[in-house]
């Protein structure tokens, strides 16, 4: 048996993570850099927002105190979200999105893989089913970090950047909170240090074939599991909250 | 044969009834009215992009975020179908691009309004999506085929975009009072302007006897209309809500309702690019457009990269 | 700068059926334009599998040829099992 707890407060760092990371996803529709990718990265979004929404519909009936799936996306505080500090990093250029996607991408097709053999028939669910959107999301995210590592100057130097720049929020991924660790113990998540040697080796076998080089330095950042976020997230949530703050408890 | 023998044969297929299709001969004039019809078409889908994609990072649930990001992304495809249906006309869709951002090409004027309200993602999608459905039905019967089966594509997918847009405005018009005004105030800001969407009167419509000949226009922009302005005024009793113009009134011996006056000097302003978005419309498409340049260099780099080396 | 080119599609709605062209859309490669294509095509699950073939492979038949090439069939009704009048009492066949 899992504790109870354990296993919502896991579910808020996927779901919050989730829904972070389409966020910043749609903010790309409309202004792609070419139509067809305008698409693809809204089709990111959506499986993210779906995705979002199946973990805190789950994590609401764990509750069981009877908060919405709204209400836990769009009431709580900012100390309160547990999204990994890297899904919350600005759009910024194709670069970094790029890389901020194969980055989490290449940890979430391991861990989904390991939760869809879940005893917790509920999260296997979820978990097969996402396995399958990030399937495709690695697909994509690796064959563009290869394509701008391994295309011009221009896309070189601006993807080499963005994989400097964002490795500090990395390590994050694998330094398990204490729900993670919970959720070890009773053999529903998988090894973080297994899961940590598999993304290594992706990465690396990523980054060889788009003539990146891995960043040396090993200082990492932390804090979104335990809900302390960057600059970046305030501003993220006042706009995404803007309505259900403005006008409180309405159906829309 | 003759250019007027080659004319007189291809008017004979149209007045058959008889698609036309790529690679068949055309009247030069056939060649560019559709170019710049369907171009502006495709301008317009992705310009409609903008208005809308203000309201994704604010969409009050997940629920609507979702839904409105899927039609977001539909208007996105559309644009990509009707570029395409472009393209089988011999020009390359980054020089319609070209046109759209040197301001040689237009796009519907509905999309230099502001999206300033959430009640807004319900209007358009009630409003500009309905008068943009009433037209695109009409249009899957044009007689050139690429443009008349993009338009077979866009109108199924369209089928939810309206439902979406009252769906909106139907929880609004339920709600509190704040909510039922803000409603109100889109649908007052929104009526006029979609009314426009279906352009001049006949009477003052250039381009108009030509296309309905050529069946590139099948329904004359004034029949359109008064289609539209019928089949919303019901809908709009349902929602409680009120169409911001007095004269509005059934007509039992037309058998349609009478309606107000176009501003027509509104509609030729923002035309000529003073409504008041133009500017940043278009500036938008144009960033992106730069912003992505290095992005679709580095593609086509790589893959002759890899074409040489597997070579 | 050199455009990405263009692909036509062709997409297989359901096994048993033949891929059917849908339209076409840009990509640099043609790997790109099978991801391409299931983003832009196949959004509402109209697709089991997808070819992609670049526009300029594609040779058409020329249209001003068409009554050569496809008119003397028209009198060969013979090939149609309509052409034959059976007895009444001949039920299947
Ligand atoms: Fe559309
Ligand atoms: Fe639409």
């Amino acid at each position: 048996m899992i504790p109870k707890d354990h296993l919502f407060d896991f579910m808020l760092i996927h779901a919050d993570t989730s829904l972070i990371i389409s966020q910043r996803l749609s903010e790309w529709c409309g202004h792609g850099p070419v139509l067809e990718q305008d698409m693809a990265m809204t089709n990111l979004a959506l499986d993210h927002i779906g995705r979002a929404r199946l973990l805190y519909q789950y994590a609401s009936e764990l509750e069981n105190a009877g908060r919405s799936e709204d209400e836990l996306a769009f009431l709580r505080d900012e100390l309160d979200y547990k999204n990994l500090l890297l899904a919350e990093y600005p759009n910024t250029d194709f670069a970094f999105t790029v890389t901020r996607q194969f980055f989490l991408d290449a940890f979430y097709i391991d861990l989904l893989d390991k939760l869809s053999g879940s005893a917790d028939s509920r999260l296997a669910h979820i978990a097969n089913k996402s396995l399958k959107e990030t399937q495709y999301h690695y697909k994509w995210s690796s064959d563009w970090m290869i394509r701008l590592g391994d295309g011009t100057e221009i896309s070189h130097e601006k993807v080499q950047n963005a994989v400097d720049r964002l490795w500090e929020y990395t390590g994050e991924i694998f330094q398990p909170a204490e729900c993670e660790l919970g959720m070890m113990e009773a053999g529903v998540a998988p090894s973080y240090e297994e899961l940590s040697d598999s993304w290594h080796q992706r990465v690396n076998s990523v980054l060889a074939e788009a003539t990146l080089k891995k960043p040396q330095s090993t200082w990492q950042q932390k804090g979104g599991k335990t809900g302390h976020h960057t600059e970046h997230l305030g501003y993220l949530l006042a706009e995404m909250q803007y309505m259900q703050r403005a006008y409180p408890g309405l159906d829309w | 044969m003759t250019i007027e023998e080659l004319e007189r044969k291809f008017q004979d297929r149209i007045d058959a009834e008889e698609k036309i299709e790529a690679k068949d001969w055309m009247p030069e004039e056939y060649r560019k009215t559709l170019i710049r019809q369907i171009s502006q078409h495709a301008h317009s889908e992705v310009v409609g992009m903008l208005p809308e994609g203000n309201w994704v990072t604010r969409a009050p649930n997940l629920k609507r975020k979702a839904i409105l990001l899927a039609k977001i992304q539909d208007e996105a495809g559309h644009g990509l179908y009707l570029y395409s249906a472009a393209e089988t006309l011999g020009v390359e869709r980054d020089s319609l691009i070209d046109d759209l951002h040197s301001g040689k090409a237009k796009y519907s004027s509905i999309f230099n309004y502001p999206a300033i309200s959430w009640a807004d993602m319900g209007a358009i999608g009630w409003l500009v999506d309905g008068a943009a459905i009433m037209n695109q039905v009409a249009l899957c019967r044009t007689s050139y085929g690429p443009y008349a089966r993009a338009m077979v594509r866009i109108c199924k997918e369209e089928s939810f975009h309206q439902r979406q847009g009252y769906d909106i405005l139907l929880s609004l018009s339920r709600g509190n009072a704040a909510q039922k005004r803000m409603c109100q105030d889109a649908i007052n800001r929104w009526w006029w302007p979609s009314l426009m969407m279906f352009g001049p009167n006949d009477a003052h419509s250039p381009h108009s006897a030509q296309s309905m000949k050529w069946k590139i226009k099948r329904v004359s922009n004034d029949e359109l209309r008064q289609r539209f302005v019928d089949m919303t005024v019901p809908q709009c009793e349902i929602l409680g809500m009120k169409l911001p113009d007095d004269k509005l009134k059934w007509n039992p011996e037309r058998g349609h309702y009478d309606f107000g006056e176009i501003d027509w000097s509104e509609f030729n302003n923002v035309l000529k690019g003073n409504g008041p978005c133009n500017k940043e419309r278009l500036a938008d498409r144009l960033n992106a457009h730069l912003d992505g340049a290095w992005v679709r260099e580095a593609a086509m780099a790589h893959s002759e990269k890899r074409a040489r080396r597997t070579a | 700068m050199k455009n990405w080119p263009l692909f036509e599609i062709f997409i297989r709605s359901k096994n048993g059926l033949d891929h059917r062209h849908v339209g076409s859309l840009h990509a640099a490669d043609a790997e790109m334009a099978i991801e391409n294509a299931r983003d832009v095509y196949t959004r509402r699950m109209e697709g089991v599998s997808i070819w992609v073939v670049e526009s300029k492979n594609i040779t058409a038949s020329d249209p001003s040829e068409a009554e050569a090439l496809f008119e003397p069939a028209m009198d060969k009704i013979y090939r149609h099992p309509t052409f034959y009048d059976l007895p009444d009492e001949l039920k299947h066949m």
